[in-house]
């Protein structure tokens, strides 16, 4: 029997679901392999019985919590979509402020005190909430990893997740370094398997995929100090899709 | 007429967000008509303080998956607008090219998997695979592939672009790969026709609900506005000064929403491709012109489904209108230029494209060490909120005759029709509750 599968969404800008609908043409082989019984995006049919559930977006209410505890309770298996479910993401960006002091700066003096839609905490990756068995990283999350993922976990294997820096496939794409530009990328410490995508177009890595666990600290000090950079720097950058993140910088 | 009809749509489905419709009818009296938007907030704006300006972008890119390079393009002209930054003729071009391919790919998505199973009666596109209507899937799939194809080719990546900086791209796209992306939009203009012809001819299954009100978008003396213009409405006209938009956008709180709403010379307005093609129609390319009529779509039309009409029709000028600006590019010469650089000052400067769901702004106030010390994002489906509630409530009494899943069907295609992204109207900044 083919695993039935849901999508469900969280706070995001839903830009990984989208990515499934970018499969185009493949749409029609994954749902050879799966059955969708849940994906609000993109069907009106929906059913409570799943064997894995695909989780985009990051948690932000009690209201959210309570709707994906719910979820895991019905799933064998929850895997993780994208920079907002695996890390937080931009989400977390507000992290740096108490909820008090973001919901002031929006919202200034509106009554919003005992609606639940408004009753925000700090915000929460997936696995600060419930377990998570399998992660789908990137802002947004790439389509042939998308692919692998699912393809292992419907066959019941573990997935396998790059643990080296965006520098080996940026190397292997046989470009430039951008510090070489006078550009201040993070690929050296954030973990690969994104094709190095926004180097390859010119663009700094930005981290969206997370700090590797062990990241090669000599290495990068030796790039800081040899383009006359600051580590604070590297942490300020850091930031945007890591904050709160203490391993790696 | 003494019936009870009572309808939640927890979370209406094939619509990007979640919105919530509401429905109690008593004995023929309606009790509560409401379009509710629980969306978790995302205080996008508080988290821009403090961030320099080359981070912008990338930040506000990820209030919504859809529209992203419209959010790049608005933040973009908003920053360079503050930093006093001129981009080449080159990126100009360039940046017409991206946001005609955003419409593409959106306005296809909408209209062919979101739209289209409400017109052959099936829950989602999923089981038009293998049907009668197999062809025509594979045909819809093609567009939606072509468009993601010329946003991977313009800006590096379809979602979250990689390639727009600010003072222009990070890399641009070869005389080859221009030509070969003339090739394949050439190429799906038939079938672009045929997928209009089945759309037509199921056309009818969008009711025919008119209710008079506002359309604003962008217009321009030079084309039909999408990247470039002034703001304009139906009902006043044009207006120059985009830095003082609160005068034509303004934004208010209600409390079922999470996302603002928003007014000027009535009630409500629309935002969106009806609102562009209400403002804008005669400057179409001549084939748009020819599918409008196909529909027979005439300026000014009061009926919002006919919103989902004004995207086919916009999805054919996007064609003809990206082949123009490769056929210039190309007799230009494209150079390998490197954005223009940056001199740091203070400022403040607003950002305005049009974006598949409609008009969409970014003010942003930059301080002397070019970190942003404030900014507002004004989202094309927080204008739609309160025009969607007012259709609404003229739309009940009309159909309360029909049965309670017809009612409910009409009404979920009334708000899919605006193509609502609520991720992205949930962002918010400055608001009051009425």
């Amino acid at each position: 029997m083919k695993p039935r599968v849901a999508f469900f969404d969280f706070a995001s800008c839903e830009g990984c679901q989208l990515q499934i609908a970018n499969l185009e043409e493949e749409v029609l082989d994954l749902i050879s392999i799966v059955d969708l019984v849940s994906f609000r995006e993109v069907m009106k049919e929906h059913s409570d019985e799943y064997d894995i559930a695909i989780i985009e977006g990051s948690i932000m209410r009690p209201i959210d919590e309570e709707r994906l505890r719910k979820i895991r309770s019905r799933a064998k298996i929850l895997v993780a979509l994208g920079a907002c479910a695996c890390i937080g993401g931009v989400n977390k960006i507000r992290n740096q402020w108490t909820p008090d002091n973001v919901k002031k700066e929006v919202y200034k003096d509106a009554d919003i005190d005992d609606n639940d839609y408004f009753d925000v905490f700090e915000t929460k990756a997936v696995n600060e909430v419930v377990p998570v068995d399998a992660y789908i990283h990137g802002c947004p999350i790439d389509r042939d990893e998308f692919k692998k993922v699912v393809t292992a976990v419907a066959m019941g294997k573990k997935p396998d997740i790059p643990t080296y820096p965006v520098c080996v496939e940026c190397k292997k794409n046989e470009n430039e370094c951008l510090f070489e530009q006078g550009k201040f990328c993070i690929g050296p410490i954030t973990r690969a398997g994104c094709g190095a995508i926004c180097p390859t177009n010119g663009s700094p890595c930005e981290g969206c995929r997370g700090i590797l666990k062990k990241p090669q600290v000599e290495c990068v000090m030796d790039i800081l100090k040899r383009y006359d950079l600051t580590y604070d720097e590297m942490k300020r950058r850091c930031t945007m899709y890591n904050y709160n993140e203490e391993e790696g910088c | 007429m003494s019936k009870d009809v009572s309808i939640n749509v927890h979370h209406l489905t094939r619509v990007e967000g979640h919105g919530n419709i509401v429905l109690d009818v008593e004995k023929g009296e309606i009790q509560k008509i409401q379009w509710q938007v629980p969306e978790a907030p995302r205080f996008f704006e508080a988290m821009l303080r403090g961030r320099h300006y080359d981070e912008l972008r990338a930040i506000t890119s990820r209030i919504c998956g859809i529209c992203s390079i419209g959010h790049s393009l608005a933040s973009l002209k908003a920053t360079e607008d503050a930093l006093d930054v001129k981009i080449s003729e080159q990126s100009d071009m360039l940046r017409h090219l991206a946001i005609n391919a955003e419409n593409m790919q959106s306005h296809i998505l909408h209209v062919g998997y979101l739209v289209a199973p409400d017109l052959f009666g099936v829950g989602s596109v999923f089981p038009l695979a293998g049907s009668n209507h197999h062809e025509e899937l594979l045909k819809i799939v093609k567009l939606h592939r072509i468009s993601n194809y010329m946003s991977d080719l313009i800006c590096g990546r379809t979602t979250h672009p990689i390639r727009l900086v600010v003072g222009g791209f990070s890399m641009v796209p070869k005389e080859k790969e221009l030509l070969k992306l003339k090739e394949e939009l050439t190429g799906i203009i038939e079938p672009t026709k045929e997928i209009a012809e089945v759309i037509l001819s199921v056309a009818d299954k969008l009711p025919n609900f008119t209710r008079e009100t506002e359309y604003i978008g962008l217009k321009s003396d030079k084309e039909y506005a999408l990247y470039d213009g002034d703001i304009a409405s139906t009902d006043t006209g044009v207006f120059k000064d985009s830095h003082n938009y609160k005068e034509i956008m303004q934004e208010f709180v209600v409390p079922q929403s999470t996302a603002k709403y928003a007014k000027h010379n009535r009630e409500s307005y629309m935002a969106g491709a009806l609102a562009r093609f209400n403002l804008n129609s005669d400057q179409l390319h001549p084939l748009a012109k020819e599918v409008a009529n196909m529909f027979k779509l005439k300026a000014v039309c009061y009926n919002p489904f006919m919103n989902n009409i004004s995207q086919v029709v916009e999805f054919v000028h996007n064609i003809e209108d990206s082949i123009m600006w490769i056929d210039k590019l190309v007799e230009n010469g494209i150079k390998d230029e490197k954005p223009v650089s940056v001199k740091l000052k203070e400022g403040r400067g607003v950002g305005v494209v049009e974006v598949p769901r409609g008009i969409l702004l970014h003010d942003y106030t930059i301080d002397e060490k070019g970190n942003c010390v404030k900014a507002n994002c004004i989202i094309p489906t927080n204008q739609n909120h309160a025009n969607i509630q007012l259709d609404m409530e003229k739309f009940v009494p009309e159909i309360l005759d029909k049965s309670e899943k017809e009612i409910e069907l009409n009404l979920e295609m009334l708000v899919r029709a605006y193509d609502p992204c609520i991720s992205c109207s949930t962002h918010y900044l400055d608001v009051k509750f009425v």
